[in-house]
């Protein structure tokens, strides 16, 4: 059954591109907002019938039987969250053929923009549920395809750039990927999770197979944008729409990266010496150069884009320690940090849309005039800076306490330090954007409208309570993360 | 041996031509290259009993998406001289650097002369390639029907006139 999460999106897709336009281009928002809410449900309720009992007659359809692990629900939870809260900003700043002033964009941008969003979640539902190495590329493909025209979307001269950048790294990455699955298919002779693992145990000084395992995890750091790889990043997050950046910041980068890195070490290459000291370091230097990078930023996003690599250094120092409360603090890293930065980028949409600009120069004291946008982003830069007791406390905490308890002691008091300038180049947004007095030429600015806020407030509200129900979420989050390995 | 040499000869020719794809600066040119580059890479699929992916690359890449490339450049139109050359002046400049990364590298590889035994193990079982895709990977035809759709949605969008593109707002990049 939970192969439905790819079937029902793209019969939804074809559905709404039957002949009545008009009624389909209404009910285009409604059907990737309800799509992402049963997800949503299907995650929180989980109801035995439709995870665990097999579909046979889907199953026998697609010759597909998916498992279901911890790690999934985590990652479908994270999906249908982002996914929502990027339709209703796509619904805010993206234009329609059906508003007045805009009769004159043929393209009908919020239709299509729409049909992408939800081409891309149901790529990431793929990526997710694959238990096979080909299955797994072709689903990134969906999903970094219809990323790369979402970036583009506005065609101007930034975001032909944006995309560009992250196509070419994005192909580079592929071909990475690609070469190293023919080496594993060669030496496994097939390409499920289990098989190939079983075939990497046998062999494990192989030098094929270890090119494999190099070519993999170096296309999964490009993929995730992480030092040295992070050039399309910065690029790609800025110049993209804000709901598209709202997408990828939030989800597809920790999808196609992060996650996909987790799910191969934790299921296929196992933990070594080597591989983990080569995640630390990477995960450091993310970590510290991201956000080195972020405090000298005037736009908005970038700041956000150069924060997204530091905090996905978090996550590969966590899965670096090679333990259960590393892995455990990552996993958790990885949804606090889907929440608290779509949040974050909500909230630039929201200043871009309604004060023109995001050139944090120019912005100042938008709080008196945008008291919701001001004081949600007081809480998704507080969780991100790792103030108790938001979120993002715990999940940097415990990557901390597990960095040190594995002797990592250094890499832990770079986490510490890092966590510091988090909070300094977030204290300077603040204050430049939001706090002070009205900058100029903003005496009239109004708060932005409900498919805005609500979102924000959903958001911020998740983060409080993720942060405050942590001793709920040690029994029921944490805990069960041991069975992963 | 014969093989060895025919093999190397038609690697370096497929290199040679993809870089001259990438670097020319004439699109008709890069879009013949293009072809040039997946018509060796047929002939190296042939040798190496791969008919079927050489027939793809054949029609497919040297011959249908080379018409495409070829009949949307005719609607284009080139620089002007000054512009050209101001154009060829820093591209020379950005890719000055890369054949002498390129010899520094081999020359190190040469040097420390790594011992790595990266013979492959011969392929498994061979299948036909229509038993794989319909009898064994349906799941990736979701995904390729998918694909496609992702790309109809590209078209649509990005090659649709759409009167007043949105000026690039924004900080400074650094």
């Amino acid at each position: 059954m939970p192969a439905l999460l790819i079937i029902v999106p793209l019969l939804a897709i074809l559905a709404l591109n039957l002949p009545w336009m008009r009624l389909m281009n209404r009910l285009a928002l409604w059907v990737g907002l309800i799509l992402c809410l049963i997800q949503a449900f299907l995650v929180i309720l989980h109801p035995d019938f439709f995870w665990q009992a097999p579909s046979l007659w889907l199953g026998h359809l697609l010759l597909f039987a998916p498992t279901v692990d911890y790690l999934s629900l985590v990652m479908f939870l994270a999906i249908a969250i982002v996914g929502a809260v990027a339709l209703m900003v796509c619904r805010y700043s993206v234009p329609s053929i059906t508003d007045p002033a805009e009769t004159r964009t043929c393209a009908n941008n919020r239709f299509l923009v729409i049909n992408l969003v939800i081409l891309a979640l149901t790529g990431m539902n793929g990526v997710v549920l694959a238990n096979d190495l080909f299955s797994l590329y072709v689903f990134l493909e969906i999903t970094a395809v219809a990323s790369y025209i979402l970036i583009a979307v506005e065609k101007g001269a930034d975001a032909f750039e944006g995309a560009f950048k992250y196509l070419i790294l994005s192909a580079v990455a592929t071909a990475l990927i690609l070469a190293a699955i023919a080496l594993l298919m060669l030496t496994a002779g097939s390409l499920s999770f289990t098989h190939v693992r079983l075939a990497m145990s046998a062999s494990p000084h192989s030098h094929v197979v270890l090119a494999a395992v190099a070519m993999l995890v170096v296309g999964l750091f490009i993929k995730g944008g992480l030092i040295p790889f992070h050039g399309w990043l910065p690029d790609a997050y800025s110049a993209a729409p804000a709901a598209v950046s709202v997408l990828l910041a939030g989800i597809v980068t920790k999808t196609t990266g992060v996650y996909t890195l987790f799910r191969i070490v934790i299921s296929i290459i196992g933990f070594n010496a080597s591989l983990q000291t080569l995640l630390l370091f990477i995960g450091a230097a993310s970590m510290l150069i991201g956000a080195l990078a972020a405090l000298g930023q005037s736009d908005f996003k970038r700041m956000l884009a150069y924060s997204s690599i530091s905090q996905v250094g978090y996550m590969i120092l966590g899965l670096g320690t090679g333990t259960i409360l590393g892995i455990a603090g990552s996993i958790f890293h990885l949804f606090n940090h889907a929440i608290f930065k779509s949040l974050l980028f909500v909230n630039a949409a929201a200043v871009e849309q309604q004060a023109g600009t995001r050139n944090m120069d120019r912005l100042g004291g938008l709080a008196e005039k945008m008291p919701v946008t001001g004081s949600t982003s007081a809480i998704g830069f507080l969780s991100t800076a790792g103030i108790p007791p938001l979120a993002g406390f715990w999940s940097k905490l415990i990557i901390i306490v597990a960095l040190w308890q594995a002797g990592h002691i250094v890499y832990a008091v770079l986490a510490i330090l890092a966590s510091l300038l988090t909070l300094a180049y977030f204290l300077s947004m603040q204050r430049r954007v939001f706090f002070g007095k009205l900058a100029a030429g903003f005496e009239s600015l109004k708060e932005a409208n409900a498919w805005i806020l609500i979102p924000a407030c959903v958001l911020a509200l998740i983060t409080i309570g993720l942060g405050v129900g942590i001793p709920w979420l040690f029994e029921t989050f944490l805990l069960p993360i041991r069975s992963l390995l | 041996m014969t093989f060895d040499i025919l093999y190397i000869a038609l690697l370096t020719l497929l290199l040679l031509a993809g870089v001259w794809a990438v670097m020319t600066l004439n699109l008709l040119k890069s879009a013949i290259g293009l072809a040039v580059t997946s018509a060796i890479l047929t002939l190296l699929l042939f040798l190496m009993d791969a008919p079927l992916a050489g027939v793809f690359e054949l029609s497919v890449c040297a011959g249908l998406i080379t018409v495409v490339f070829i009949s949307a450049i005719s609607l284009t139109k080139p620089l002007a001289g000054a512009e050209a050359q101001a154009r060829d002046r820093s591209r020379v400049k950005r890719f000055i650097f890369l054949p002498i990364i390129i010899v520094i590298v081999g020359a190190a590889l040469y040097a420390l002369h790594p011992q790595m035994d990266l013979s492959l193990p011969p392929a498994g079982a061979e299948m036909d390639v229509r038993q794989v895709l319909w009898n064994v990977r349906r799941l990736d035809l979701v995904g390729q029907i998918l694909v496609i759709l992702a790309g109809v949605f590209g078209v649509v969008i990005l090659f649709k006139d759409q009167p007043d593109a949105k000026e690039p707002q924004g900080g400074t990049k650094s």
